[in-house]
């Protein structure tokens, strides 16, 4: 007979249970369990391999119309009393000076698992830096080549949330994140590519790596990291450009994502991440994009990486559409958000960790499939840029004036690809860009992705958010590239 | 969490060691209390406690390196930290020898603890909401405990802790048109709140008026010493390390292998001295009082972690595993500082900047944006805010043949930022006169 060693989650409840109050308008307890294996091979050497375990609370207590957290790692009944003690504090010395004084969050039961093919634990710790050693091996293999590295991550976070009406919400996230680098030089010009600049990540088991190709991946990498160091600088001119979905994530995730974000649109981050030119009267009636543009809102999408089914606020996941047909219809705004708004929106109340208290995030944000395959987009370019892997982001605190790179540009003329050119970016405005959409790549094209690391909020937090997108064609756009 | 509780700990956890085994232990936390604010209302508010322990456990040329938190309970930490040694033990048997292991081998012992008098949080809530009235006040004010340590099973110990608050907060008109400042230190003073609040509301009358909307190109001017800390924060993303100098992947390239320069007047340095963060790195290693990365416009040092210290054969100058600065200073020039408006004449006072990143890395060439208090100058004389601009330049041009001078003084400016926990990195910088800075939409 096996014994199964109880979870955390099973072990921490009835301790979690005891320290909730029931003498405050609304509180919550919302326990991360996270473990976590950093992987390294660099230059085909085992980097120090880095184990994370992370567990903790965060007490969330609406009182007297004030709110208060407290976050902790001592979940000790004491260290939990302490806890419940500080936030019933903070709800007091918070009352009337409170943004919103009643909590609109109800008391959600559900669970949510991601999906796992192969288990990650079912490949030894033997095989998985084997297997970083044999795509080392493959990326190094050109002189030219002088750092290299391939890397997986793996995590493993179980959330439960309790509410002080009955609310259980219990999810067991699986992440995956492989990686691959390849960084050629020749005097002064140095060109580095990546496995999807990090985008090529969700949620599974070992079978995420097969999903992005990983394994098979490592000689084109390094080959174009070469290739780069020969080709001309990107031309400089107004032209299409063809945005491969390692691109897109991008794209999306800064002009449309972080514009539509509802605390944003109250002003909750013009101190830091920035507001937006999105007001709330463009629901319902603004032309953000062309009539090909469609946005929706997602965690329902099985494998990608912001999936799940509750927020951390406990709003069960649904899709949404928040562009149709290129008019804006819906932000990104949770139930807090809903509520000062007096908007709908979507479950997006999201933490990075226990540590962290919830604020409106992006999950998964994918841009609709289209008709077109991507030979007829590049045919319908007589002059063009198809732009692949993005490695740089700028764009201002109204998320208007945007400026992207890429590492890996082609020329596409007269409907051909021509040529590889080196330090590819572009250059745009949101409000105008989105308009200029002419082509969308059918759903043989779409490559469900993730953003691992979106950083917002004060206190800082960084979470992963998802981004699924076909190639998308675009014209009238400011191209340029580098120095010479 | 407390310096005797952290010794308490490591002793133990020291103590678990087997035949040859050496462990590192290091600590990182915090207990802070923060309160976020919007429209002058309170958002959230809250506290905050963590400590993550790291455990590096060698064996010969071995090693593997786990990370968990601690509660401040023995009873929960000596098993979470138990079960984290047994997994590392067992990880052991998987890792090859790495020829790039370094540790500390020294059995020194310090604390470096400084207190401050950080107020009650709940206190200043009140001078802030009077500070507030009338007006659309959003930012966060962060206070509390930050410290480290560092014990290994050679004899080593070493502690450092912090009291420190900051409020980061901006003054709102409309839109994007703010005036952004930052009250931090670690003795609350609230005559020295009040001057900053003034110098803030001192900004809004003038970005109440009619935008100024400039065309493209390139125009005279002054960077205020938190645009030019911006700039530098993007250098410091990879342009100060070992190993990004010996892979070729700095941002100044091309002054290692080009001799390309920066202006005579541009010297910079990881002034560990100067700054707030600890004088030790995470694997024990001291860090120096100063190390000089540019010296009258030549690349003259870099950040030497550990690690990189055994690739490439360099002694380590006790920087993080990713080599970048904590304490990033620039020496102070000679352009009067009360003097900064006459200096410029006409152009843009870029109160800050925003997003940078690179649109050439090899060849140091930056975009970003304008933001807050950043206006048009006319004679000496502010005439009106600008609306936000992308710039698209290089370091070279900028802080090279275009800088007319750096300022006669330097802002020492705290870090707020807060990913993960609260930061204990600075930068120490001048304001920049630039004769020409390249705008592009």
């Amino acid at each position: 007979m096996t014994m199964t060693q109880p979870s955390t989650i099973e072990m921490l409840e009835p301790r979690l249970r005891d320290a909730l109050p029931s003498d405050v308008s609304y509180a919550s307890i919302r326990l991360v369990d996270e473990a976590a294996e950093y992987l390294t091979v660099r230059q085909d050497q085992l980097e120090p391999l880095q184990t994370v375990t992370d567990t903790g609370v965060m007490v969330s207590i609406w009182d007297g119309g004030g709110l208060g957290y407290a976050a902790t790692n001592n979940l000790s009944p004491e260290g939990l009393a302490a806890a419940v003690a500080k936030a019933r504090h903070w709800a007091k010395a918070t009352a009337d000076r409170s943004i919103l004084s009643e909590p609109p969050l109800s008391h959600p039961v559900g669970e949510y698992t991601s999906p796992v093919e192969v288990s990650w634990d079912s490949m030894s710790l033997a095989d998985r830096i084997d297997l970083l050693q044999q795509q080392s091996r493959l990326l190094g293999g050109d002189n030219r080549i002088v750092d290299w590295e391939a890397g997986l991550v793996r995590r493993d976070v179980d959330t439960l949330l309790l509410t002080s009406g009955g609310g259980r919400v219990e999810q067991r996230f699986r992440f995956v994140y492989p990686n691959l680098r390849a960084t050629a030089n020749e005097g002064s010009n140095t060109q580095t590519r990546t496995f999807g600049s990090g985008a090529y990540c969700g949620q599974g088991g070992i079978e995420v790596l097969a999903r992005f190709g990983f394994g098979d991946s490592a000689s084109t990498v390094a080959a174009q990291a070469v290739e780069l160091l020969d080709a001309p600088n990107c031309p400089t001119g107004t032209m299409d450009v063809l945005l491969a979905p390692d691109q897109m994530v991008l794209q999306i995730h800064e002009s449309i994502g972080h514009p539509l974000e509802l605390d944003r649109i109250l002003g909750d981050e013009r101190n830091y991440a920035g507001t937006t030119f999105v007001k709330p009267d463009m629901f319902g009636s603004y032309q953000y994009g062309s009539d090909l543009l469609n946005v929706t809102f997602d965690p329902t999408v099985s494998g990608q990486l912001a999936s799940y089914g509750f927020d951390d606020d406990g709003s069960p996941a649904t899709k949404e559409f928040l562009i149709k047909d290129g008019i804006l219809v819906r932000p990104l705004g949770a139930a807090v958000s809903q509520e000062r708004a007096g908007m709908d929106g979507v479950a997006n109340a999201r933490a990075n960790s226990w540590n962290r208290p919830p604020i409106d995030r992006m999950a998964n944000l994918n841009v609709e499939a289209g008709t077109s395959t991507e030979a007829e987009l590049i045919a319908s370019v007589e002059r063009g840029v198809y732009f692949h892997t993005n490695n740089s982001w700028s764009i201002d605190d109204s998320r208007n004036k945007f400026q992207f790179g890429s590492e890996y540009g082609q020329l596409i003329e007269d409907g051909e690809i021509t040529g590889t050119v080196r330090n590819p970016s572009y250059r745009g405005i949101s409000a105008t860009f989105w308009r200029n959409l002419k082509g969308v790549g059918n759903q043989e094209s779409v490559i469900a992705m993730g953003t691992p690391t979106c950083g917002k909020g004060e206190l800082n937090q960084s979470i992963g958010t998802g981004h699924a997108s076909p190639a998308c064609l675009f014209s009238n756009v400011a191209v340029f590239g580098g120095e010479a | 969490m407390s310096q005797a509780y952290f010794q308490e700990i490591s002793d133990w956890a020291l103590t678990q060691i087997q035949g040859d085994e050496v462990l590192l232990a290091s600590v990182a936390g915090e207990a802070t209390d923060f309160i976020r604010f919007n429209n002058g209302a309170i958002r959230q508010a809250g506290s905050v406690t963590q400590q993550q322990l790291s455990l590096t456990l060698i064996n010969g040329a071995k090693q593997t390196s786990g990370h968990v938190q601690l509660a401040a309970d023995r009873a929960l930490d000596d098993a979470r930290v138990g079960r984290m040694l047994g997994q590392l033990r067992d990880q052991l048997q998987f890792v090859s020898d790495d020829p790039y292991i370094a540790y500390s081998t020294d059995t020194s012992v310090s604390a470096d603890i400084v207190a401050g008098a950080v107020p009650d949080s709940s206190d200043v809530l009140g001078s802030i909401a009077d500070a507030s009235k009338g007006r659309d006040m959003v930012g966060i004010y962060a206070a509390g405990d930050s410290f480290g340590g560092f014990a290994s099973s050679l004899g080593q110990r070493n502690w450092f802790q912090r009291s420190t608050f900051n409020l980061d907060w901006s003054f709102y008109l409309r839109d994007d048109k703010a005036a952004k400042n930052l009250y931090a230190g670690m003795d609350w003073s609230d005559d020295a709140f009040g001057l900053k609040v003034a110098e803030s509301a001192s900004h809004l009358g003038a970005l109440d008026r009619e935008p100024v909307v400039l065309k493209p190109g390139a125009y005279r001017s002054f960077l205020t010493p938190a645009a030019v800390g911006e700039l530098m924060g993007l250098l410091s993303w990879d342009a100060f390390g070992l190993q990004a100098m010996e892979t070729k992947q700095t941002s100044l390239l091309r002054m290692v292998t080009d001799g390309q320069t920066m202006a005579d007047e541009v010297s910079i340095s990881e002034h560990t001295g100067a700054g707030v963060a600890a004088s030790f790195g995470e694997f024990g290693f001291a860090r120096p009082d100063k190390v000089d990365l540019i010296s009258g416009g030549r690349h003259s040092g870099t950040l030497v972690s550990a690690r990189s210290s055994r690739q490439y054969g360099v002694e380590t100058n006790g920087a993080n595993t990713g080599e970048q600065p904590e304490s990033l200073a620039i020496a102070a020039g000679s352009v009067p500082t009360a003097g900064v408006l006459a200096e410029l004449g006409t152009g843009i006072y870029v109160g800050n900047l925003w997003y940078t990143n690179y649109s050439d890395r090899t060849a140091c060439r930056t975009t970003g944006l304008t933001r807050f208090a950043t206006f048009w100058v006319e004679g000496g004389e502010i005439v009106a805010p600008i609306n936000v601009m992308r710039f698209d330049d290089t370091i070279y041009s900028l802080l090279g043949e275009q800088l007319v001078g750096l300022t006669d003084q330097s802002e020492m400016m705290l870090d707020a930022m807060s990913y993960e926990r609260r930061s204990t990195s600075s930068m120490n910088m001048p304001g920049a006169l630039v004769n020409e800075m390249k705008f592009t939409l």
